[in-house]
C-alpha cells in the first residue's frame, strides 16, 4: 500500500527556514509510522534525520507530532491514521535537524528533581535489602512507567511559553520518589518543586495526560505533588 | 547563507529549569489562596449579582438611599469589602501568573507587573476607604 507522508524538514546548516517534504512510502496498513519513516530514509531520502532505538515503545526516542498529536512513531499503526500523515518534531525544544530535537533542557529539569533514591546517612551501611509492602509500592506505581520520551513535556502549553518550567515529565519522576516509602528525599524535592518554575506553574491543561504513550495520569501526579507540597508547608 | 550547526547552536542556548537556590513556598500559598478564594468568590459573586441585578428593577433602583440603607448594616459592609479584596487579589494573582508565563523580557515584565500591583493597591485603598468612611446620614 502506498502511503502519503509530509515531514517538516529543517537542517540549520543549510535551510533558512523549515520546509515540508512530501514522500510516498510503500508500507502495509498494519505497519507503524516508524516503518514508513524508515522507508523514506532508506529508499527515498537518506538525509532525513530521526531518532529511534528499540522501536517497541520502551526506549522513548521517537516521540514526534503525528497528525498534530504527540505520539511514539513506533506505537502508531498506519491504518489508524488519516492521509497524508503529517509529521513534525516535538515542540518546545530546539530542533537540531528534521525530527531530532535537543533534549538537554528536558533532561536538565529531570536532573534537578534528583530522580534517584535518597536515604539517611545511617541507612547506607551495612548494605541491605529495603523491604516495602505491596500497598506502599502501589502508591507510586503509575509514575514508575515513565520512559522519558518527552511527549508530555513538549505537549504542555506552559512549557512552550516558558522553557524555565520544569515540565510534567520531571514532576512525574519526582512523584515516583516522593511517594516511595523507602526514600527520604521527599521534602528536598518538594522544596525544589515549590520554587520558581516548579510544579505550581502547572495550569492543569491536561495535554500531558493525553500525550503520555504509557498512559500515566500525569496531571493527577502533578496535583498530588502540589498537595504534598501544601501539606508539607503547613 | 549556510551557517555551521555549531554556530547556530551557540547563539540559541536553550532555556532550562534550574532549582531555586533560595527555595520559598510563596507559590504554594498563592496556589492555595486561589482555590479558597475561588470557592468563596463563587458564592459572593452570585449573591451580589442576585441583589444588584436581578431582584426588583435590578441595577436601575440602585441610588444613594439604596446604598445608604444597605451599608447601615456592618454585615453588608463586610460582605462588600470581602468581595472587593478577594476579587482584586484573585484577579491580580491570575494576571501575575499570565505575565510570568508569557512575558519573558525583563523590561516588559517589570512594567506590566509594576502597573498591575499599582492598580491593585489603588483599587484596594480606594474601595476600603469608601466602605470604611461611608456615612449613611450625610446630607441629612
Amino acid at each position: 500500500m502506498s502511503v502519503r507522508i509530509r515531514i517538516l524538514r529543517f537542517d540549520p546548516s543549510q535551510d533558512e527556514r523549515p520546509w515540508w517534504g512530501a514522500y510516498e512510502a510503500d508500507v502495509e496498513p498494519t505497519e507503524r509510522v516508524l516503518d514508513a519513516l524508515h522507508y523514506v530514509k532508506w529508499y527515498r531520502d537518506s538525509s532525513l534525520a530521526l531518532r529511534r532505538s528499540c522501536a517497541h515503545g520502551i526506549c522513548g526516542s521517537d516521540a514526534m507530532i503525528i497528525n498534530g498529536v504527540n505520539l511514539l512513531a513506533c506505537k502508531v499503526m498506519i491504518r489508524d491514521l488519516e492521509q497524508p500523515i503529517v509529521i513534525e518534531p516535538i515542540r518546545g525544544l530546539p530542533v537540531i535537524r528534521d525530527l531530532v530535537v535537543d533534549m538537554e533542557p528536558f533532561f536538565a529539569g529531570y536532573k534537578e528533581v534528583k530522580p534517584w533514591l535518597i536515604v539517611d546517612e545511617d541507612e547506607k551501611e551495612p548494605p541491605r535489602e529495603r523491604i516495602q509492602s505491596q500497598e506502599d509500592r502501589e502508591r507510586y506505581d503509575d509514575t514508575t512507567k515513565c520512559i522519558l520520551c518527552a511527549a508530555c513535556t513538549t505537549s504542555c502549553p506552559i512549557y512552550w511559553a516558558d522553557g524555565k518550567y520544569v515540565g510534567p515529565a520531571a514532576i512525574v519522576n519526582a512523584h515516583r520518589f516522593i511517594f516511595d516509602s523507602r526514600d527520604r528525599g521527599g521534602r528536598e524535592r518538594l522544596e525544589i518543586l515549590s520554587g520558581k518554575g516548579g510544579a505550581f506553574k502547572c495550569r492543569t491543561a491536561f495535554n500531558c495526560t493525553d500525550a503520555c504513550p504509557r498512559g500515566i495520569k500525569v496531571t493527577l501526579a502533578i496535583q498530588e505533588v502540589k498537595r504534598a507540597a501544601l501539606y508539607d508547608s503547613v | 547563507m549556510a551557517t555551521p550547526v555549531r554556530e547556530v547552536y551557540q547563539t540559541h542556548k536553550p532555556r532550562a529549569f534550574e532549582a531555586d537556590r533560595n527555595p520559598s513556598n510563596r507559590e504554594v500559598w498563592w496556589w492555595f489562596f486561589m482555590r479558597l478564594s475561588g470557592i468563596v468568590l463563587f458564592f459572593l459573586v452570585l449573591i451580589h449579582l442576585y441583589i444588584m441585578h436581578l431582584v426588583d428593577e435590578g441595577v436601575e433602583r440602585v441610588n444613594f438611599a439604596f446604598v445608604a440603607e444597605r451599608w447601615d448594616n456592618v454585615g453588608w459592609k463586610t460582605f462588600d469589602w470581602l468581595l472587593l479584596v478577594l476579587a482584586l487579589l484573585h484577579g491580580a494573582n491570575g494576571l501575575r501568573i499570565i505575565i510570568d508565563d508569557y512575558v519573558q523580557s525583563p523590561g516588559k515584565r517589570a512594567f506590566l507587573k509594576g502597573s498591575l500591583y499599582t492598580a491593585t493597591t489603588a483599587g484596594m485603598i480606594m474601595g476600603t476607604a469608601v466602605i470604611v468612611t461611608f456615612d449613611p446620614r450625610v446630607g441629612g
